[in-house]
């Protein structure tokens, strides 16, 4: 609420001048909650303001009353804010805006969302120069750097309140053991639900959606006291998280098992524990989740970790180290997205002529873009006008046309309204409607899981088992199924690896025998072995090890950066293996660690691992990949190539699948240097392959590499040695893959 | 591959050869889709004619056939045939020039392009096999047509792939569409139903060389109604 306190007060003076305060946060539910608070401000203190939210829920005829007639506080998302901006009365609404309020700031910088609102207010400011902007996060490392995306020239006065209590975070002591591998937590259960039952409410927060409903399904196993226990997350319909949402507000719950959803700062009352299962993974992250469990500033939150595994408590423990000792995230990727910007210029063009001069000067004004190349900028509206293409193709379908006084104009209404229908930075994987036989949706699930059931297969989604009846249109249709053990969504992302801050508290736990000693007594023991049996790193030591088994050698590697950057290592070694003769394999890799096996073994693995390695290979590994090919699927989404498929609309009877595949490949081979090619590598490599956090590593490790040779599988080998087996297949291996599919010739 | 008792050899660049007859078949090059796309409001790259095209030569160069048979649907509008760049029409009219060359229409180009050497037909018979551009409902035996833009998905250890593929049943075949921008239409959607009565087999383009795969085989996506 600090943040309209400006705002109420002038609002007081005088009201109904169209639209003073603009908010903008990342999630719809923050929306909805503060304008519940402010519309209870507004009316006890008799202030005539009009408070209104925009999303995509807001009906189509009240969207247009905002545009004409728009309200006095306007609370909103980055993505609505876009679409403001590229209707020709953008001048009229925010003509005279006095204040923008950014919340939960630190969720949008360094994202394409984050990108898209950047590129938005540069917007603003040309709309109404001098407007105030202030930005809210709870949880910054670096508070100078982060406002830096609020900077609008006139300087960022940075404004830091009392945290007030240190929180109270405690790793679960259970009676079991901790297990090498896995991400279930069941050995934790019955102590998670002893804890929930003797506190009043309980948040639970997982890391993904499937470990949700396996968590809740647990707990409901041995629910015997009838606890109220819901269940939330992003895939549920609408109507059920808004269930959940004012059960919890109510009161009447004593705990909700939630993934990301429930994270940024939506109040529903007390809550009096937060229990994270798996490793935080972020010092941000966990702090955003413990806020949750606090109802005065002077009281301290409570929040017990459960880690899964055993790196998983190590992580936790690096997590604790960080917030005791003060040392939170570094700021994100700095660089913004070439789809995005594009997506700015067809915006702007949409709401009136524009000057490429001028926007230029905009678009670097948003932190984002401040070094981007004039020459790539003309690039990007050369995209947007014609495609972009070498060969003069084009000139005919123009989407911007050129006046006499040098600026662009969009080519006519359709252009403009295809945009507003395709606009938008987040590309999902395809969905499906779950359904039951009568006809009520329980919710979305990504279509390549449904794909991969039979009918008659069971699995657990919105917190009850089901069985497929069968698919139809876009609608998994389904019916209650009982007994059986479920097979369970797996959903696209929503694991994330841990922050290189934690990663380097991890390392220190290691290499430091005195952070060692508040371990539980099995992992310290699992730790002393493994030095004994081989060594634990130092701090900027990476550890090699190697060993025989089955007639393969094994080489095992602890980098602890994430599973990307180490898929990335794993991709790059074993070819560079090939060359050496070596005959690799296959790999697994996983947060912590990476198992490569081969024929035999490399001899010196200093000559296998070195900065060299994302020089030679990476591009031409690259170019023939299939995450080349995902990346530019979302690129030429957002940058408005292809038409976005949208809900509801599925391809029926005797249509073709045409994919962007396709123009991939047609691009790939014509035309290698265009600008979209150019932002999907630059995508890939950022942030599925983390090459940047890869060379990071490659730099620190030069010369600290420590080889053992052991005769069998270390202690810490252990659990990545558990995955081995689930191992991936390489795109190269498909035709191989087909002939030993055993057709004939 | 054997149709009505002609053994034919389908070939990894998704074109179908008949070596005995020196005859080559090709079906939905949909040449100017890009360019048709275009005039709709999506940019998409203009080099799908090219390559198709180049593609194409590859393949006439490598095989030699004395007639070529293209199977309809070659062109994606008709615009597209009259708006041909010169280039392309050039390298489309070397490739015609001096071998028999039949356009058979399709439904998006239901009129022979003009300006192009090469006979045009509805159906064209030789032998015992009958071209045409749909497969017919009332079986025709040796009929080689394509229209559909048959494709396949197998399930070799846990991974999924799907290809671009011919179909027959010894009776009939399906090609595969040949354009660069020619998606694919999987073989158990509601077109196919009908023309296989007694089953079918496939073979996925694409690959080292060709392989028979059984149609009881191949994944059926689920989104395709089993209850009909």
């Amino acid at each position: 609420m600090a943040g309209f306190l400006f705002s109420l007060t002038d609002l007081a003076a005088a009201c109904g001048n169209g639209l003073h305060t603009l908010y903008v946060a990342p999630l719809k539910a923050l929306c909805v909650d503060m304008a519940r608070n402010l519309g209870a401000v507004v009316d006890e203190t008799g202030i005539a303001a009009r408070v209104e939210t925009r999303t995509g829920d807001t009906p189509q005829a009240r969207r247009r009353r905002q545009r004409s007639d728009p309200p006095d506080i306007l609370l909103t998302t980055p993505e609505s804010v876009a679409l403001l901006i590229s209707w020709p009365e953008a001048g009229s609404i925010f003509g005279n805006l006095r204040v923008v309020v950014v919340d939960e700031i630190h969720e949008l910088a360094g994202t394409k969302r984050g990108d898209q609102l950047a590129l938005a207010l540069t917007r603003l400011s040309a709309l109404s120069p001098g407007h105030r902007r202030i930005g809210l996060s709870a949880t910054v490392a670096e508070p100078v750097k982060l406002a830096s995306y609020l900077d609008d020239g006139a300087g960022v006065m940075v404004v830091r309140a009392d945290g007030g209590a240190s929180p109270d975070i405690t790793i679960m002591e259970t009676g079991n053991r901790i297990p090498l591998a896995g991400h279930t937590a069941r050995h934790a259960v019955p102590d998670i639900y002893r804890a929930i039952r003797d506190v009043g409410t309980a948040l639970v927060f997982v890391n993904t959606r499937s470990q949700a409903e396996r968590v809740f399904q647990d707990l409901w196993e041995i629910n015997d006291d009838n606890l109220g226990i819901a269940l939330h997350h992003g895939s549920l319909a609408r109507e059920q998280r808004l269930k959940v949402e004012s059960a919890m507000a109510e009161g009447s719950l004593r705990a909700v098992v939630a993934t990301s959803t429930l994270d940024l700062g939506v109040d529903w009352g007390a809550v009096d524990l937060v229990v994270q299962i798996g490793a935080p993974k972020g010092v941000a992250r966990m702090l955003q989740r413990i806020g949750r469990a606090r109802h005065r500033m002077d009281e301290p939150s409570k929040a017990l970790l459960v880690p899964a595994n055993r790196f998983e408590l190590l992580e936790c423990q690096a997590v604790l180290d960080a917030i005791g000792e003060g040392v939170l995230d570094g700021a994100p990727r700095e660089r913004g997205g070439i789809d995005v910007l594009a997506q700015h210029v067809l915006a702007t063009a949409a709401s009136g002529p524009f000057h490429p001069d001028t926007l230029y000067r905009d678009v670097i004004r948003a932190a984002p873009y401040e070094s981007l190349e004039r020459s790539l900028f003309d690039r990007i509206v050369d995209y947007v006008a014609t495609g972009g293409y070498a060969l003069v193709a084009y000139e005919r379908f123009r989407r911007l046309t050129a006046c006499d006084d040098g600026t662009l104009r969009i080519a006519d209404e359709a252009t403009a309204r295809r945009f507003r229908m395709n606009a938008g930075t987040i590309v999902e994987d395809a969905k499906l409607k779950v359904r039951m036989k009568s006809g009520k949706v329980i919710g979305e699930v990504e279509e390549h899981f449904m794909l991969g059931l039979s009918p008659g297969e069971t699995f657990a989604f919105a917190g009850e088992v089901w069985a497929l009846i069968g698919i139809r249109q876009t609608d998994a249709i389904v019916t209650r199924a009982r007994g059986g053990e479920p097979r369970v969504p797996i959903y696209g992302g929503g694991s994330f690896p841990p922050t290189t801050n934690v990663a380097g508290f991890l390392r220190k736990i290691m290499a430091e025998p005195d952070r060692r000693a508040v371990l539980p007594e099995d992992v310290r023991e699992w730790l002393d072995f493994q030095a004994e049996f081989s060594v634990l790193p130092g701090v900027d030591d990476l550890l090699v090890e190697t060993f025989p088994r089955a007639d393969k050698v094994f080489l095992v590697a602890y980098p602890f950066e994430g599973r990307p950057a180490h898929q990335t290592l794993g991709m790059l070694m074993t070819r560079r293996m090939e060359r050496m003769g070596a005959g690799p394999l296959g790999f697994v890799a996983n947060d912590y660690a990476l198992a490569i096996w081969s024929l035999r073994h490399v001899g010196d693995i200093s000559a296998l691992i070195d900065e060299s390695l994302l020089l030679e290979d990476l591009d031409d590994w690259l170019a023939g990949s299939s995450l080349l090919k995902r990346s530019f699927r979302k690129v030429a989404t957002v940058a408005g190539l292809i038409e976005r498929q949208h809900p509801g609309y599925r391809k029926t009877g005797r249509q073709v699948t045409f994919s962007t595949d396709l123009i991939y490949d047609v691009l790939h081979r014509h035309e290698p240097d265009h600008v979209l090619l150019e932002a999907a590598r630059k995508e890939a490599m950022d942030t599925l392959l983390e090459t940047r956090r890869l060379e990071d590593m490659l730099v620190r490790v030069r010369g600290r590499i420590l080889q053992r040779d052991l005769d069998t599988v270390s202690p810490l080998a252990l659990p990545v040695m558990l995955e081995v087996g689930r191992q991936m297949v390489a795109s190269s291996a498909l035709d191989d893959l087909i002939e030993a599919f055993g057709g004939e010739p | 591959m054997i149709v009505n008792g002609v053994v034919l050899q389908p070939d990894p660049a998704g074109v179908l050869h008949w070596a005995e007859a020196r005859l080559l078949a090709v079906a939905d090059l949909h040449l100017g889709k890009g360019k048709a796309f275009a005039r709709h409001g999506s940019l998409l790259p203009p080099h799908d004619t090219k390559a198709t095209i180049r593609h194409l030569a590859e393949v006439v160069t490598r095989l030699e056939p004395e007639c070529v048979v293209c199977l309809g649907d070659s062109f994606h509008d008709r615009e597209a045939a009259s708006e041909l760049e010169q280039a392309s029409l050039t390298a489309l009219e070397d490739l015609v020039r001096g071998r028999d060359w039949i356009w058979i229409a399709g439904n998006h180009d239901p009129v022979p392009p003009a300006m192009l050497s090469g006979r045009s037909m509805e159906t064209f018979t030789i032998g015992r096999l009958t071209f045409r551009h749909v497969p017919s409902c009332a079986m025709v035996a040796g009929e080689v047509s394509g229209h559909l833009h048959p494709s396949a998905v197998i399930a070799p250890k846990g991974t999924r792939i799907r290809r671009r593929c011919f179909a027959s049943d010894g009776r009939r075949v399906i090609l595969p569409a040949f354009g660069a921008y020619a998606g694919g239409l999987d073989v158990h959607e509601r077109a196919f139903s009908g023309l296989f009565p007694a089953g079918f087999d496939v073979w996925l383009v694409g690959g080292k060389e060709m392989r028979r795969i059984p149609g009881d085989r191949l994944v059926r996506p689920a989104w395709i109604e089993r209850d009909r």
